[in-house]
């Protein structure tokens, strides 16, 4: 199945022995002038690039103070080094976090620092070459900005901000990468990562009407850029596209159906995803942003809901206001933005929802903490509500519930190993070797308590998860939308499943 | 990169799919299948032809479920649903089938 090894699962994790550049073949396609250009990006290595490159790193200096105190307090402890699920699967010695932010450090070191301008050697501070820079390219994009090695750094260096500085770096030297500057650019251009069109999208939800009308009777609607509608749904374009994704969609359009909300998408907005954030690019992470500013003003909506997708609910919960902000013209009662899960918890809560939880007995779940949404953001207005409202919501939904075990899960949560814009097919030995850990969880939880489903509420893990459960002798379709599970549930008002629970069939 | 389809080389992408929607004709699909291990039948075709005359309309591959659907109602409700799409194209419907009726390869968090 494939043309490498696939990790082993152990009974207990163990830490494997290091080894010296076992994956430095590894890197993804380098982005074409067409893909570089839209983004404001060079095409190819400039003569001056090593200036460039120096005068880049010196900029973020000067605008991100964080990264320069992560690059001068690190100790060297090693609390992080067997903390990160591609050092744990892939056993390269430069996937231990500390050594391959020290990638960067060593240079920063060397241009920047006293005792590195004038006694390099001593403080091992080397030149940038060409080497070091395909070294960057290489591991940097390695790291999927899970930040799990962050939680367990003494000085909290967050390792994410030093990968997505690297990268930046990358593109300001023309060495960007294929898979994020290719789908940005579709962003800006069509309004979606998929680049789906509005027509298509428009045939796509009419097909979801019908289905869902075949399937209980009821006609639930699938709205598309209505103006004066209450809620503006922000959802990964992967939602409109994909399984299990799809099945999360249905499981939203139910919610507000049975909530007797007006609500909409939009086809200039439709998409959450925001891969700025993934290649470090401030400028274009806004412009991604500013699509739903101007979304939700032209159909003068008054909240807005975020579907299931991991990264954009960080940008959205920790960056959308000073992105693309203020929301002064949103209704003030409700919050800027709000995650799905919250407003199916709520919903339940007041009993405004009818679960029949044994349409979902012929699984039993856990539930994948995607890293954005654990570690990058909060939910609702209690303390780690992020962990709790998904939680809350699948079991309201299913009977068997059952948790991965604890140094896993919540925020030491382990990455699905597609996340940070590395879920492309040039990666796959990457992506396989990264969710060695998580699978690792996956399989205890399925031996002690018979589990065989595994939720999620992000489109990267999703898909990442369809791809590589097969390689460890699960199947694809063991990941499921947490909507999914709602949407199988739900008893909707007038449909033949409500008839049937109460025996009013004919 | 190219392929060489009946005399003429075509430029295909990093991943090998073909450059120019336009270049495409059905040998290419043949020739693609062939070095993927795989001789397409007609239940392929189906597939591969749907694709076409989607992306022709919409410039897009369908969605997974538009897919399926279109795919039910032409060869049995059986046969519209992903399993069976996987069983034709291991490598995912969206993807190999795409490569092999020459359309773009579809991106983002698919």
């Amino acid at each position: 199945m494939a043309d490498f090894d696939v990790p082993e699962l152990n009974e207990y994790p163990i830490i494997p022995k290091l080894k010296e550049g076992v994956m430095a073949h590894s890197a993804p396609f380098i982005a074409a002038e067409k893909f570089q250009t839209p983004l404001g990006f060079p095409g190819q290595l400039p003569e001056n690039w090593k200036e460039v490159a120096i005068d880049k790193m010196g900029e973020l200096l000067g605008k991100y103070r964080s990264l320069q105190v992560f690059l001068d307090i690190c100790v060297h402890c090693g609390a992080c080094t067997d903390k990160c699920h591609y050092y744990l699967g892939t056993s390269d010695a430069k996937n231990m976090p500390v050594a391959r932010q020290e990638l960067l450090r060593k240079v920063y070191r060397r241009y920047f620092t006293f005792a590195g301008k004038y006694f390099p050697r001593l403080v091992g501070a080397v030149d940038l070459t060409e080497e070091v820079l395909d070294d960057w390219y290489s591991y940097f994009h390695q790291c999927s900005q899970c930040r799990r090695c962050s939680v367990f750094c003494p000085y909290g260096i967050d390792t994410a901000e030093i990968s997505m500085a690297a990268r930046e770096i990358l593109d300001a030297v023309g060495k960007g990468q294929k898979y994020c500057n290719e789908i940005i650019g579709k962003v800006f251009v069509i309004g979606n990562n998929l680049g789906l069109p509005e027509p298509a999208l428009r045939d796509t939800l009419e097909g979801l009407e019908e289905e869902v009308e075949e399937d209980t009777g009821v006609k639930v609607r699938f709205p598309l850029d209505e103006k004066g509608a209450d809620i503006l749904l922000i959802t990964p374009s992967a939602d409109f596209f994909a399984e299990p994704h799809v099945d999360g969609l249905i499981g939203y359009a139910k919610v507000f159906h049975e909530a007797g909300v007006s609500w909409t998408m939009s086809s200039k907005a439709s998409e959450a995803a925001n891969f700025g954030m993934f290649i470090g690019s401030y400028e274009n992470m806004r412009r991604v942003s500013l699509r739903i500013r101007e979304a939700a003003l032209e159909l003068g909506v008054k909240r807005i809901i975020f579907g299931e997708c991991g990264h954009a609910w960080r940008v959205a919960y920790s960056f959308l206001n000073t992105l693309a902000g203020p929301f002064d013209f949103l209704d003030p009662n409700y919050p800027v933005p709000q995650h799905i899960c919250e407003f199916t918890l709520d919903l339940i809560k007041q009993n405004k929802l009818r679960l029949n939880k044994e349409e979902n007995d012929h699984m039993k779940l856990t539930f994948h903490d995607s890293c954005n949404v654990a570690r990058g953001a909060g939910m609702g207005n209690v303390e780690g509500g992020q962990f709790t409202i998904p939680r809350e919501v699948i079991k309201a939904a299913c009977n068997y519930f059952y948790d991965m075990p604890q140094d896993t899960i919540h925020d030491a949560t382990f990455c699905c190993g597609g996340g940070g814009g590395l879920l492309t097919d040039d990666l796959m030995e990457l992506r396989v070797k990264g969710s060695q850990p998580r699978m690792e969880a996956l399989k205890r939880v399925t031996e002690d308590h018979g589990v065989t489903n595994l939720a999620a509420i992000c489109a990267i893990c999703k898909s990442q998860f369809a791809k590589v459960l097969p390689y460890y002798g699960f199947t694809m379709d063991q990941i499921v939308s947490v909507h999914q599970l709602v949407s199988n549930a739900i008893v909707l008002k007038g449909s033949e499943q409500e008839a049937e629970l109460d025996g009013t069939t004919d | 990169m190219s392929i060489e389809v009946n005399g003429k080389s075509l430029e295909v992408d990093e991943e090998g799919y073909l450059a120019d929607l336009n270049q495409w004709e059905p040998e290419v699909a043949t020739i693609m299948a062939r070095e993927d291990g795989t001789e397409l039948t007609d239940a392929h075709w189906e597939v591969i032809n749907f694709l076409r005359e989607y992306y022709e309309e919409y410039q897009i591959a369908p969605a997974v479920r538009v897919l399926t659907k279109a795919i039910g109602k032409k060869l049995g409700k059986d046969k519209g649903n992903s399993k069976y799409l996987y069983e034709l194209f291991p490598y995912g419907p969206a993807k190999q089938a795409c490569k092999y009726a020459g359309l773009p390869k579809p991106t983002g968090c698919v």
